[in-house]
C-alpha cells in the first residue's frame, strides 16, 4: 500500500517548534562522509543479529536513563520477556512503547524471525540507550565506541540499530 | 546518522517498528527491513519499506508539531516509568550494583 503523502519533514518541524519556544536554531549534524562498508559475508538466515535501540529501553531493576545528554547504555539479555522492559526518553510520545515495548525495541519479532529460520539468530545481548543526547561528540566519542565494543565482543554479524 | 545501510517506515515518530500489539505487522516490518542488509548493495543505501500507518496519512496533520522535542527542563536523576522500576533498582544498587547498567560519562 503505497503512502499517499511525503514523509513529515522532522527537521522543518523541529526548526519551527525552536522557533517558536525562542531558541536558537538547531544545528544539525551532517555527516557527509561514505559510512564504512562491510559486505554481508553470508545470508541473513545465518547470521547472528544484536538489536542496538536509542528510544530510552531499559529492564526493570536496571537505573533508568536520566534525560540530561545521559550517554550510558543498558545491556538487556536478548531472551528478556518484553513485559520487563521499559521505556524512558523525554522527546517522543512513549504511550505506544510502554504498552508494547516491541514498537521501539523489536525483540518479539527478532525472536520469532530466528523461530522461522529467517534470521539466523540473535546475539546474546540487546542495548538500549536514550537517544535525546543533544552531543554528537558524545556519541560519536564516548557512547558509539562503547556499544561497539560489546558487538564486537558478542561476536554478532549483524547490528540493527532502531532509532527513535 | 550515516548508516551504511537503512531501512525506511514512514509511521509516526516512536513507533520505529509498528504499532503496538500487532505481531503480523511487527513481524512484516522487521523482515522486510532486515532484507535491507541483503538487497543494499551501496554504502549510505535506504530501501523504503512498503507499509502505511492509515489509509489517509491524516496524522500528519496533527504529529509534526504536537510531539517531540519540547526542550523542557532536564536533569541528571533517572526518570523512571513507575515507582516499582525506582525500588528495584534502588534496591539492586543497594545490593552491589545495577545489572547491566553501564554508566558513561564525557
Amino acid at each position: 500500500m503505497p503512502n499517499l503523502r511525503p514523509p513529515i519533514d522532522y527537521l522543518e518541524a523541529t526548526r519551527a517548534l525552536y522557533d517558536a519556544l525562542g531558541h536558537p536554531p538547531y544545528r544539525w549534524v551532517r555527516n557527509e562522509d561514505v559510512p564504512p562498508w562491510t559486505p554481508l559475508a553470508k545470508p541473513v538466515s545465518q547470521c547472528r543479529l544484536a538489536l542496538v535501540g536509542s528510544g530510552g529501553i531499559y529492564r526493570t531493576g536496571q537505573v533508568a536513563f536520566h534525560h540530561r545528554d545521559d550517554i550510558g547504555f543498558r545491556v538487556i539479555d536478548s531472551a528478556t520477556p518484553v513485559g520487563e522492559l521499559r521505556a524512558s526518553h523525554f522527546a517522543y510520545d512513549l504511550t505506544d512503547a510502554r504498552r508494547d515495548p516491541n514498537v521501539v525495541f523489536p525483540l518479539d519479532g527478532l525472536r520469532r524471525l530466528v523461530g522461522e529460520g529467517v534470521l539466523g539468530a540473535l546475539g546474546p545481548r540487546a542495548y538500549g540507550f536514550m537517544g535525546g543526547i543533544y552531543s554528537s561528540r558524545k556519541v560519536r566519542d564516548v557512547l558509539a565506541p562503547a556499544i561497539t565494543e560489546r558487538l564486537v565482543g558478542d561476536q554478532v554479524d549483524l547490528a540493527l540499530l532502531v532509532p527513535v | 546518522m550515516h548508516p551504511p545501510r537503512a531501512a525506511f517506515l514512514d509511521f509516526p515518530l516512536g513507533h520505529t517498528a509498528g504499532r503496538p500489539d500487532d505481531r503480523e505487522g511487527q513481524r512484516a516490518i522487521l523482515a522486510a527491513a532486515l532484507g535491507a542488509f541483503e538487497v543494499l548493495v551501496e554504502p549510505g543505501g535506504v530501501l523504503t519499506l512498503p507499509f502505511s500507518w492509515s489509509e489517509d496519512d491524516a496524522w500528519k496533520d496533527t504529529l509534526a508539531t504536537s510531539v517531540g522535542d519540547a526542550r523542557g527542563a532536564r536533569d541528571a536523576a533517572p526518570q523512571y516509568q513507575d515507582e516499582a522500576d525506582r525500588a528495584r533498582a534502588e534496591a539492586a544498587m543497594a545490593a552491589g550494583g545495577c545489572p547491566g547498567c553501564v554508566f558513561l560519562e564525557a
